[in-house]
């Protein structure tokens, strides 16, 4: 039943990203597609990255309102860009080769969102919402730091940071683009790969253990899943904070089950079909520019409202 | 009144401070000293201080009315709403006069809050976490909001102006406005005691004798106003009105009519200490007291999450 | 038979249980009694691996319990605590299902479905397997986390306030099923509960271990060990027993 809601998801977003290439096709065809052939890649595994990274965060955390972003991983990135260029300069920054600057800011990343995941799981496991609250603030206050910084740089370096900080599909280097595709499609099979573990987890800590699983190792190997997951997809395009509540929160109520064989792929399916889907809307129907992570913003600020206010009222 | 005694002198002192630094030393430089105090220094000290004590007693307001002493309009969508508000007014009528704009954002200020008194009574108040946690997000979605119809209308240039605030522009003859606040508080200092009341919930204020609803909506005029004051004219300041009534309540007790002086005078001493911080720390350049503030703020915001559980039951 | 050797526990800095030795038998049904705070719940948790003992070793069936890999500790104790909250929605039949996972590790067989649907029909589940547990009163929610122990089908069972939730006739099937399982035999599994029922124990309990502000008060077969005069040690209170065609009772006088 879930297996073949799962299947028509994964045909929606197949009719979405044949629209998103074809849709208009004028002109020098072979460039155009290229172009949007490599937006489209960036799209896919972007919205497939964040979903299942959501779902696995959800279900370590036990708490459905969670997101990496919602505690404070876009603002680290956003912190760890200004850091960048005030440490070794915009000029520094710009003579590292592609390849070399990802590597640095997927390892940056990752080690730093393993402290601050780390850090709010282990204090916060017995009052969830206070975490949520620390990891906002916490994420207010390296917005500040990075504010702070960019007040240090002069105008070149901080146009630089200025857009490495902003979420953009357009601009992705297709060699990148390969890399990031390999360590996400790793990442993602071994998430699948502890489905069923991630099931037991999910009952939580105390039954988890009376049925035998590891249950902290399985926190760690997921938060460090989802520290991959995001550093990578964050690294390639920028951050997207709502994404992945979007995602995960449709998944579960679309699949209506507990076991993450299904509701893995779920949420990244439908985390790319949504990535897809709006940026094809607003791009090329309507014919706005760079409005889909406000879009995402505000729609996933409603879901967030509507979540708190329905899970009070039970 | 020790606690005042040395309050009063140090405001004094930084009072001191902020009119001898600036980017023109008043001894060394060619301009006339009294000039320079009178058209730049005194108006940005005094600016600050009128901002600062303005937000300060406008959190304690919001507190009393949804009884939850880790909220404020900064970090609840008010700004927020008077930014929208401002957008409105200046795409339809680009012409306004300043008190028109004023009036507007005051409005828009006013509806925002009370969007966010409805969502507060909509949450049980049996977990004093989530109540931020919703502010903070309804103010998500408003931003969202705001930086869709300023990209649109191509007018994020003044956004940037109102988001990020800041003393660097103000002059003789383009603050005067704050003084407003000064009446603001005034009249809030009358109505001490029935703002104490609200914060013993509906039922009972109304037990006492108050006119709950009458109470609440002239306070959140106050609220309102205030923040679309400092919105229009030096841009926002959050954390001011969370952190200032608190720290101030953990020393002093609850006592709102006694606390109410030495909250504004705490705010005002705050976001000139900010400011002054803000010239020093790149000296001849600026970073924005909003930046300061908000990396100080949300220090002290968390220390009171975690360090404080007794400020919890508000 | 597990064995409790000179074990004692403190956590953050409060010590539960000091240097307690028993042995559990793996015949029977062994009671853990004892006002409230004495320890039961904390010494139920060590015997299960949950908390690990600040000193001493426990032993189950000549293995140190933390050092069992935890898969094999699950295939051979099961336990039900007191904690029967659930991070993610699930059916009955899905959470009953769960306790066949340290067999399957999450690739079901025949004879693990067959499993579960024996444990549903023992705890009198059939007709609520489709519904959600989180809709279940207290008492279902009991029989329903108790059938997932039971699925797991393994030596040891180990039971933290099994009849708090429920209603005579199930608090006494379960207790009725529970010794009968416990008996000798090929299939006889060691059953460990807590209780507060005294009579429950009187009944039922071969063996009864009482413990009392962390330590060992007594320890002994049922009959020896629920004596007014040690009871009314134990308790601070008087007691007294009468005589019913069931057996013999005791009741605080």
């Amino acid at each position: 039943m879930a297996e073949r809601r799962l299947l028509l998801l994964g045909l929606v977003l197949l009719a979405a990203s044949a629209a998103f290439l074809l849709w208009n096709l004028r002109g020098p065809v072979g460039f155009i597609l290229t172009l949007r052939a490599t937006k489209l890649a960036a799209l896919l595994l972007v919205g497939l990255a964040v979903g299942v990274a959501t779902v696995l965060f959800q279900t370590v955390a036990q708490n459905r309102l969670l997101t990496p972003g919602i505690v404070g991983f876009d603002a680290l990135f956003v912190t760890l860009q200004t850091g960048l260029v005030l440490g070794l300069g915009g000029l520094g920054l710009a003579q590292l080769p592609a390849l070399g600057r990802f590597a640095m800011e997927v390892l940056l990343l990752v080690l730093a969102a393993q402290a601050l995941f780390g850090l709010l799981l282990r204090k916060g496991a017995d009052d969830v919402i206070r975490m949520i609250l620390t990891g906002v603030i916490l994420g207010v206050m390296l917005r500040g730091v990075a504010g702070l910084m960019q007040r240090l740089l002069d105008p070149s370096e901080f146009s630089v940071v200025q857009q490495a900080v902003f979420a953009s599909f357009g601009a992705v280097d297709r060699g990148l683009l390969l890399i990031a595709a390999g360590l996400l499609a790793m990442a993602m099979l071994a998430a699948l790969r502890m489905a069923s573990e991630l099931d037991v987890a999910g009952l939580g800590r105390v039954p988890a253990r009376t049925l035998g699983l590891d249950h902290d190792r399985v926190v760690r190997r997921s938060l460090a899943l989802v520290s991959a997951l995001v550093a990578v997809s964050t690294a390639l395009v920028g951050p997207v904070t709502f994404l992945g509540l979007i995602a995960a929160s449709l998944a579960h109520a679309l699949m209506q089950t507990h076991r993450h064989a299904v509701l893995l792929p779920a949420a990244g399916l439908l985390g790319a079909l949504f990535l897809v889907t709006g940026q094809f809307l607003f791009e090329r129907v309507l014919g706005l520019q760079s409005t889909l992570a406000v879009l995402i913003e505000f729609f996933g600020g409603l879901l967030f409202l509507a979540l708190i206010l329905s899970r009070r009222r039970q | 009144m020790r606690g005042w005694l040395w309050g009063g002198a140090g405001l004094l002192g930084l009072v001191a401070l902020s009119l001898s630094i600036g980017a023109a030393s008043l001894w060394t430089s060619d301009l006339n000293t009294g000039w320079l105090i009178a058209v730049s220094r005194f108006p940005r000290t005094a600016a600050a201080l009128l901002a600062g004590a303005g937000l300060a007693l406008a959190g304690v307001v919001v507190q009393q009315a949804v009884q939850n002493r880790f909220v404020e309009p900064g970090l609840s969508g008010t700004p927020e709403a008077a930014m929208l508000g401002l957008l409105g007014i200046t795409l339809i009528a680009p012409g306004a006069v300043l008190w028109v704009k004023m009036a507007v954002a005051a409005l828009a200020a006013l509806a925002g809050t009370g969007l966010f008194l409805a969502l507060a009574t909509r949450i049980p108040r049996t977990d004093p976490m989530l109540l931020p946690l919703v502010g903070l997000i309804h103010a998500g979605i408003l931003g969202a909001v705001v930086t869709w119809i300023a990209w649109q209308a191509d007018l994020m240039q003044y956004l940037g102006i109102w988001q990020m605030g800041e003393f660097s522009g103000v002059v003789q003859g383009r603050y005067e406005l704050l003084w407003g606040i000064a009446a603001l508080a005034a009249l809030l200092y009358a109505l001490a005691d029935r703002i104490t009341l609200l914060g013993l919930g509906a039922d009972a204020a109304r037990a006492l004798g108050l006119d709950y609803r009458q109470t609440v909506a002239l306070g959140l005029t106050v609220v309102a106003a205030i923040t679309a004051l400092v919105v229009v004219t030096v841009g926002a300041l959050p954390f001011v009105g969370l952190v200032v009534p608190n720290v101030v309540s953990r020393f002093r007790g609850d006592n709102l009519a006694r606390n109410l002086p030495m909250v504004a005078l705490g705010g005002a001493g705050a976001v000139l200490a900010a400011d002054i911080l803000g010239r020093m720390l790149r000296h001849p350049y600026e970073v924005p007291a909003a930046t300061v503030f908000a990396i100080a703020g949300a220090g002290i915001f968390l220390w009171l999450l975690h360090a404080a559980p007794k400020a919890a039951h508000g | 038979m597990i064995e409790i050797r000179n074990v004692s526990l403190s956590l953050r800095g409060s010590a539960i249980l000091h240097d307690i030795t028993a042995g559990l038998p793996q015949t029977g049904i062994t009671a853990l009694i004892g006002p409230n705070g004495a320890g039961k719940s904390s010494l139920l948790h060590l015997c299960a691996g949950l908390l690990r003992p600040s000193g001493g070793v426990i032993a189950v069936d000549g293995g140190d319990v933390t050092r069992m890999a935890h898969r094999d500790r699950a295939r051979r104790i099961a336990v039900l605590t007191q904690a029967q909250a659930l991070g993610s929605r699930l059916t009955v039949g899905d959470l009953v299902g769960f306790g066949r996972w340290p067999h399957h590790l999450g690739r079901p067989r025949e004879a693990d479905r067959q499993v579960v649907a024996e444990a549903l029909a023992l705890f009198d589940l059939e007709t609520l397997s489709g519904r959600q547990v989180e809709t279940l009163s207290g008492g279902q929610k009991a029989r329903a986390f108790t059938a997932m122990a039971w699925a797991q089908s393994t030596p040891w069972l180990l039971l933290d306030e099994p009849l708090a939730a429920l209603d005579p006739r199930f608090a006494r099937d379960l207790m009725a099923r529970l010794h009968a399982m416990s008996q000798t035999g090929p299939q006889a599994r060691g059953v460990v509960i807590v209780v507060h029922d005294l009579n429950a124990a009187a009944l039922w309990a071969d063996h009864v271990v009482a413990l009392r502000d962390g330590r060992l008060f007594a320890d002994g077969p049922a009959a020896e060990v629920l004596t007014p005069a040690t009871l009314g040690a134990l308790f601070d209170t008087a007691f007294g027993t009468v005589d019913t065609p069931r057996g013999r009772l005791v009741y605080p006088a």
